[in-house]
């Protein structure tokens, strides 16, 4: 039998498979070494990660919904200098191919986190963070407007050589316009969705579920609106795309590659299964043997729109 | 240990009460790995509604003649969606469990053990009576409860030789009022510091008055502290306790994999 490829790349980063651990849902990677070997995941993608700590925002930090889950943890996180000399000599012992999500809270400090990272040892690429709906600083203000994306991954992309992912949110009219910017801009991929801003009430007593009033929508209550932004993004940019949103098992995972993406993210459903990923291989496997497909690659934007599928009760 | 996944059946739900309940299930790669404080991630489908697991301390570490073990048991208290679930679970249901996980109490250094216990808080106990004993260690259980009929497990307790101090708020049983009130008593009446290791499990109220007698007193003290969880392994930082550090600063740390069971003295109380 022929072997099967499930490689992507993008830039100089080559994953042996299309599954990434998702920022703020796989701590700093190590916290999983025991349940998950790091080096069998296509990449881990560590917390976001500002110039300094952070203590993030007080409890309840989430809370559960239909399908979904509300988070607002706010972006607690050791800081780029004690990540550099605390995770990442063992996250390189442990062969991850790593990805820093990257903070700023204003352009300056996107581009000396960067920089930083890109001097240290054993980083594979970054992930730029404009798109936490949780915090005021955190970003999202460069998210929220073209310009402001252009030009934190223009500068960012001035000073460094490692493959750069602006991380997209979903919050906005038209995330493709988004998607063209950062293609515009340099960035060697985009990925998306980052959470949708979102709230829940506990009626009897009158308050907000989250310290934070507002926070963000993960899970599969929301997958059908990332698929069908992953898809929009595809015909806007020629570069990789690295979806995500709600992915649960391996149908979630080729959903978002037909629809458009050349690798996923997987986030909650980690929560929910920490053994998820052997089990997203072995679907994949079984797919793709039995749709006699050699090369995961070549599934990516493969959407027959001519017409409906078959529908089944 | 790594912790295991197994999708466990039910072979008992006994319910103590409209809201408590024992849940036993089939999980003995869980229960073989528990040390006394840890606990298990449960959930009761594997559809995405309800999708979190919830964590549960282990009650019960349950074996059969031979000591093989056999199932563990939750304490479980009626509150929200999953609870809800759970209390209404029949035998042969299955059951989603990831455990065990957490850091589990330390032995005490010398000297005797006082449990602490505030209703649903009964639950790491079971388990760390039976090592204490084990270890024969002098231990007291002061246990609160609202009514009487609320003190479960008491004769689980006695035939251990486990001393028993109760309270109820109605005064239905044992001394009326909460459970730190026998406890400042019994405080009182030590002859000086790090005598008896204090180890508490409760409301969050009582667990700061606690931890608060233990320090006026000298004497050390371990909570165990519940907070709303997404995942247990570290991965979501939702279930974060501050913490003052040795360099003075106050830091969350996640109560999954940093607890949680605390050192009585570093938390800071809200």
């Amino acid at each position: 039998m022929t072997a099967l490829d499930m490689s992507v790349r993008i830039g100089s980063l080559v994953m042996p498979n299309p599954l990434m651990a998702a920022s703020g849902c796989f701590g700093y990677g190590l916290e999983y070494e025991d349940v998950v070997d790091l080096s069998t995941l296509g990449g881990v993608v560590s917390k976001g990660l500002f110039l300094a700590e952070r203590q993030g925002h007080k409890p309840e930090r989430i809370a559960e919904t239909p399908s979904g889950m509300l988070n607002a943890i706010g972006l607690q996180g050791i800081g780029v200098h004690r990540f550099i000399s605390e995770k990442l000599p063992l996250l390189r012992e442990r062969k991850a191919r790593t990805i820093v999500n990257i903070c700023g809270t204003t352009l300056d400090e996107y581009v000396e986190v960067a920089r930083i990272l890109s001097d240290a040892e054993g980083v594979d690429a970054l992930e730029i963070n404009i798109s936490c709906p949780n915090i005021k600083e955190g970003g999202i203000q460069f998210g929220c407007s073209l310009d402001g994306t252009f030009s934190v991954v223009s500068a960012i992309r001035k000073v460094t050589t490692l493959p750069v992912i602006p991380k997209l949110t979903p919050n906005v009219t038209s995330p493709a316009s988004f998607a063209r910017a950062a293609e515009d801009a340099g960035a060697d991929a985009i990925s998306l969705v980052n959470t949708f801003l979102a709230m829940a009430i506990d009626v009897e007593q009158r308050k907000p579920k989250l310290s934070n009033v507002v926070g963000g929508l993960s899970g599969p209550a929301i997958r059908p609106i990332a698929v069908r932004m992953v898809w929009e993004c595809r015909q806007e940019v020629k570069i990789p795309i690295v979806g995500m949103g709600g992915i649960m098992d391996h149908r979630d995972v080729l959903e978002f590659m037909i629809a458009g993406a050349n690798a996923v993210q997987v986030g909650t459903a980690n929560f929910v299964d920490p053994f998820i990923w052997a089990k997203l291989l072995d679907g994949l496997t079984d797919y793709m043997q039995r749709h006699q497909i050699t090369r995961l690659a070549d599934l990516v934007g493969a959407l027959d729109t001519t017409s409906p599928a078959k529908a089944h009760a | 240990m790594p912790p295991v996944d197994v999708r466990a059946t039910v072979i008992s739900n006994v319910r103590l009460s409209r809201d408590y309940n024992v849940l036993t299930i089939a999980a003995p790669e869980v229960g073989a790995l528990t040390e006394p404080g840890q606990f298990v991630m449960l959930k009761t489908t594997d559809a995405s509604d309800p999708m979190l697991r919830r964590p549960f301390s282990v009650f019960e570490v349950l074996r059969d003649d031979l000591g093989t073990v056999r199932a563990i048991s939750i304490l479980n208290k009626r509150a929200g969606r999953t609870t809800g679930l759970i209390y209404g679970l029949e035998a042969g249901d299955p059951v989603w469990c990831l455990g065990p996980l957490g850091l589990p109490f330390n032995p005490p250094s010398s000297g005797a053990a006082w449990m602490v216990a505030g209703g649903v808080g009964l639950a790491p106990f079971a388990t760390l009576a039976e090592a204490l004993v084990a270890l024969q260690v002098p231990t007291t259980l002061f246990y609160g409860a609202r009514t009487a009929d609320e003190l479960y497990y008491l004769e689980f307790f006695d035939r251990l030789g486990v001393t028993l101090v109760l309270t109820t708020e109605d005064g239905g049983a044992g001394v009326q009022g909460r459970v730190t009130g026998p406890l400042e008593e019994s405080l009182k009446g030590l002859g000086g510091p790090n005598l008896v290791t204090i180890y508490a499990c409760g409301p969050e109220p009582m667990l700061a008055a606690v931890a608060r007698l233990a320090e006026r007193y000298g004497q050390p003290s371990e909570v165990s502290m519940e907070r709303t969880m997404g995942c247990g392994l570290g991965g979501c930082y939702s279930c974060v306790v501050p913490v003052k550090h040795a360099d003075g600063e106050t830091r969350y740390v996640r109560s999954c994999i940093g607890g949680p069971v605390f050192d009585g003295a570093t938390v800071v109380w809200e």
